[in-house]
């Protein structure tokens, strides 16, 4: 019951803030920046906790509710989808391996960061 | 207001990603992360649906309609805990299963999202 409470927490002050900051960071150049954004800056502080070795509650707080929510893969695909559908490939393919590509890579240097940062 | 209407939904959307998750997890208590793969793929599609159904027609109040989509729906799908199982795939030298997941979960999510859009634009 205490891990729904912290992780309906979590999901609500995550879910502002992509709202936020994916609107403010969106531009004006085709390229889904917003989001790309969100999903790579919550990839490396998951990769930061995890570094640092929280765990328990404090772990389902922040990263299962606020990071699970504050980064997305639906709007991620729904984005991705609309600009294959509109025929712009180019922007479609480097949206998504660059997604998955720094993603992976941020979420690494996250956990090699927190590392060295807790001892 | 409306963002607490984000918020609320977030809130919604993440409770459903963590019970299902979990049920995944004493479902199939397999090394493949099941459960983020089921709601990352699930969530494309709703929110495919959702798109062509109401957000094009403006058929909800806009606060719901963001409330469900980018509330609910971005809560409930995640994209960090993706990086997070893919990297732990592959710490365990599992790289075939975290190759597996990458490609699993970006077709499973093009197709899907796909599906959706095209279930919302009929009737």
């Amino acid at each position: 019951m205490t891990e729904i409470l912290l992780v309906a927490i979590g999901g609500f002050f995550g879910a502002i803030f992509r709202f936020i900051l994916s609107r403010k960071l969106k531009g004006t150049s085709g390229f889904p920046f917003g989001t790309f954004s969100v999903n790579l800056f919550g990839a490396f502080l998951l990769g930061l906790l995890v570094g640092l070795e929280i765990h328990g509650y404090v772990y389902t707080l922040f990263g299962v509710g606020f990071m699970g929510a504050f980064t997305t893969f639906s709007t991620f695909m729904l984005e991705s989808e609309q600009l294959r559908m509109s025929g712009k490939d180019m922007v479609f393919f480097s949206y998504v391996v660059a997604s998955f590509t720094l993603g992976i890579c941020l979420l690494f240097c996250g956990i090699i960061i927190g590392n060295l940062l807790e001892i | 207001m409306v963002y607490l209407f984000v918020g609320v939904g977030g809130m919604v959307g993440s409770i459903i990603r963590y019970l299902l998750s979990m049920a995944a997890i004493s479902l199939w208590s397999s090394e493949f992360p099941f459960g983020t793969l089921f709601v990352n793929i699930t969530g494309a599609f709703l929110l495919g649906w959702i798109t062509n159904k109401f957000v094009l027609l403006k058929k909800l109040p806009p606060q719901i309609l963001t409330a469900l989509t980018t509330g609910i729906i971005g809560s409930y799908t995640t994209f960090s805990t993706f990086c997070l199982e893919t990297v732990r795939l592959m710490n365990e030298d599992q790289y075939l299963f975290s190759f597996l997941y990458i490609l699993i979960s970006l077709l499973g999510g093009l197709v899907f999202v796909r599906i959706g859009l095209k279930m919302g634009e009929q009737e």
